[in-house]
């Protein structure tokens, strides 16, 4: 019997390993099943779905640009890519980490349920769409559409935000220090208070964003005219 | 789903090797569209007073030295290059135009896919790989090149179908997306004296193209009247004699990534096609805004 040691750094090339290999030994750590807990990949060349559907506390170092759909469903792990990530980074993410050094394409966070994603560059449109409880920090700015149907959660934007922020949003809280260009339907600038000041210096600082003070952003939530059902509105349903 | 590559040389290695970064970067777009691939590649400019045909024929070993024979006898000098499967291209001592429309006229059989001075166009159904065999694309030395793998969802998969689409001359646009004002669009078009070949959505946003440019639009200008007057989904990229440029629709739902390093500007649907190139992991990366045209053209030369 051989015995695992959980310490060492795993390395995949996946300019030599297939991808279908590297997530197949990632799912098989779920369930806190024997295996190392670090691991790092190397030649990821913007393959699609990397490190996606991991169930286990473990991290991972993506070694360059990574391509649609990584770290998707992550659940427990740190994903932390050292590159740009292409459309749907994290999508559906339940709980852990991921973490973008560069830049990520449309619909970062999409749908995702818990845990917090971090772009260190600047995220494109529909980032945080759909999102149900996930908490996003963007240290750059973010495209057209975000927050989109935004149910619960938090999206935080250090740069600016694209047009139409929050369309159509639900109770999710957005923040932003800069400039947003317009707002969707249904949301509204809602005052920052101290319990939102407390909550953004909280997650800015598990971002590692040490850079922005919490009082200079400005909160964004709905209005809550569209989304509740009104009487007066029932022949247009 | 397609897949769109284009590569603009800015050093001399670049140029001398477009045909083999050109390949890596089809391939990689390969699962984006194995349908069909096409490319349009900017080389070998003709001689003043001359101008370059690519004609395609639906057989295989077509007479082509017929046509060499005709056009020499209409024109005076002709040179015609060695075939990659079905298409040949000829210099021809005559105005582009003036040649195209005596192909048309002599020649209905034949498609002219490409007229100018320096493009040529080449396309045909099957995978991207076998493209790249086929056509030898690997050979080409050039300023630049556009290419493209289709998978149809508005018309069928035929040669015509592929893409690039010729918009006039030295000109060639290639789409990932889908028009749905098309068939409005194409009847209004034609009425201008726009002709069509296909029922394809991309050819009617090739030939509206045209229609602005004939009718004395910029480039620019022209992409920009697309954000008014097409309705749909798009990236476009849009092959010049001097360069290429590129828009996405305002909702941006089509993917494009743009890289630049010293020696080369690339644009691609994702960097995996990009990530094929010498010195792409250093690159400056972004993506396009959604509906701001973006254009890159070779300095003339002083």
């Amino acid at each position: 019997m051989t015995t695992v040691n959980e310490t060492a750094v795993e390395v995949v090339d996946l300019a030599t390993t297939t991808l279908r290999e590297l997530n197949q030994r990632l799912h098989d750590l779920a369930g806190g099943a024997p295996g190392s807990r670090h691991w790092r990949v190397l030649n990821p060349s913007g393959a699609h779905a990397i490190a996606c559907g991991i169930d286990a506390e473990i991290e991972v170092e993506i070694e360059g640009h990574a391509g649609y759909y990584c770290a998707g469903m992550n659940k427990f792990a740190t994903v932390r890519v050292h590159g740009n990530a292409s459309t749907g980074l994290a999508e559906n993410i339940m709980s852990g980490t991921v973490i973008v050094e560069g830049n990520a394409s449309q619909s970062v966070a999409a749908t995702g349920r818990g845990g917090l994603v971090v772009v260190n560059g600047d995220a494109s449109a529909r980032c945080g769409i759909s999102m149900k409880g996930v908490d996003i920090v963007v240290r750059g700015s973010v495209g057209h559409m975000s927050a989109f149907m935004a149910q619960t959660g938090r999206l935080v934007v250090c740069g600016d935000a694209g047009d139409a922020l929050g369309d159509s949003i639900y109770e999710a809280r957005l923040y932003v220090r800069g400039r947003v260009a317009g707002l969707g339907a249904d949301c509204i600038e809602k005052e920052l208070r101290d319990e939102h000041v407390a909550e953004l210096r909280e997650l800015l600082a598990r971002a590692g964003v040490d850079d922005a003070d919490p009082s200079e952003f400005r909160r964004y939530g709905s209005a809550r005219q569209l989304y509740t059902f009104k009487i007066d509105n029932v022949s247009a349903y | 789903m397609c897949g769109i590559v284009g590569l603009f040389a800015k050093s001399p290695d670049i140029e001398a090797r477009l045909g083999v970064h050109l390949a890596a970067m089809l391939e990689q777009m390969s699962s984006r569209g194995p349908d069909s691939a096409g490319v349009a590649v900017y080389r070998d400019p003709a001689a003043a007073g001359w101008s370059k045909l690519t004609l395609y024929s639906h057989e295989d070993g077509y007479d082509w030295a017929a046509v060499a024979g005709g056009l020499a006898e209409a024109f005076g000098g002709v040179e015609e290059s060695a075939p990659r499967a079905r298409h040949v291209v000829f210099v021809v001592e005559s105005d582009a135009a003036e040649a195209e429309a005596w192909v048309h006229a002599t020649y209905p059989e034949l498609r002219v896919m490409s007229a100018g001075q320096v493009i040529e166009i080449y396309k045909e159904v099957g995978r991207p790989e076998r493209f790249v065999e086929d056509f030898r694309l690997e050979e080409f030395c050039g300023t630049h090149a556009l290419g493209h793998t289709r998978m149809a969802t508005e018309s069928r998969v035929t040669t015509e179908g592929s893409h690039p689409f010729s918009t006039g001359l030295d000109l060639c646009l290639v789409h990932n997306g889908s028009l749905s004002n098309h068939n409005t669009l194409r009847r209004s078009l034609r009425r201008k004296g726009i002709e069509f070949q296909t029922e394809n959505d991309t050819e009617v946003a090739a030939g509206y193209l045209a229609w602005r440019l004939r009718e004395g639009a910029t480039l620019e200008r022209a992409l920009e009247g697309c954000l008014d007057d097409l309705d749909g989904f798009y990236t476009f990229a849009v092959g010049t004699a001097d360069g290429f440029a590129v828009l996405r629709d305002p909702i941006s739902c089509k993917p494009a990534v743009l890289a630049e390093t010293d020696d080369w500007v690339a644009m691609a649907s994702e960097w995996r096609a990009i990530a094929v190139l010498p010195g792409a992991a250093d690159a400056r990366m972004w993506e396009p805004e959604p509906g701001v045209v973006y254009v890159w053209e070779k300095a003339p030369v002083a």
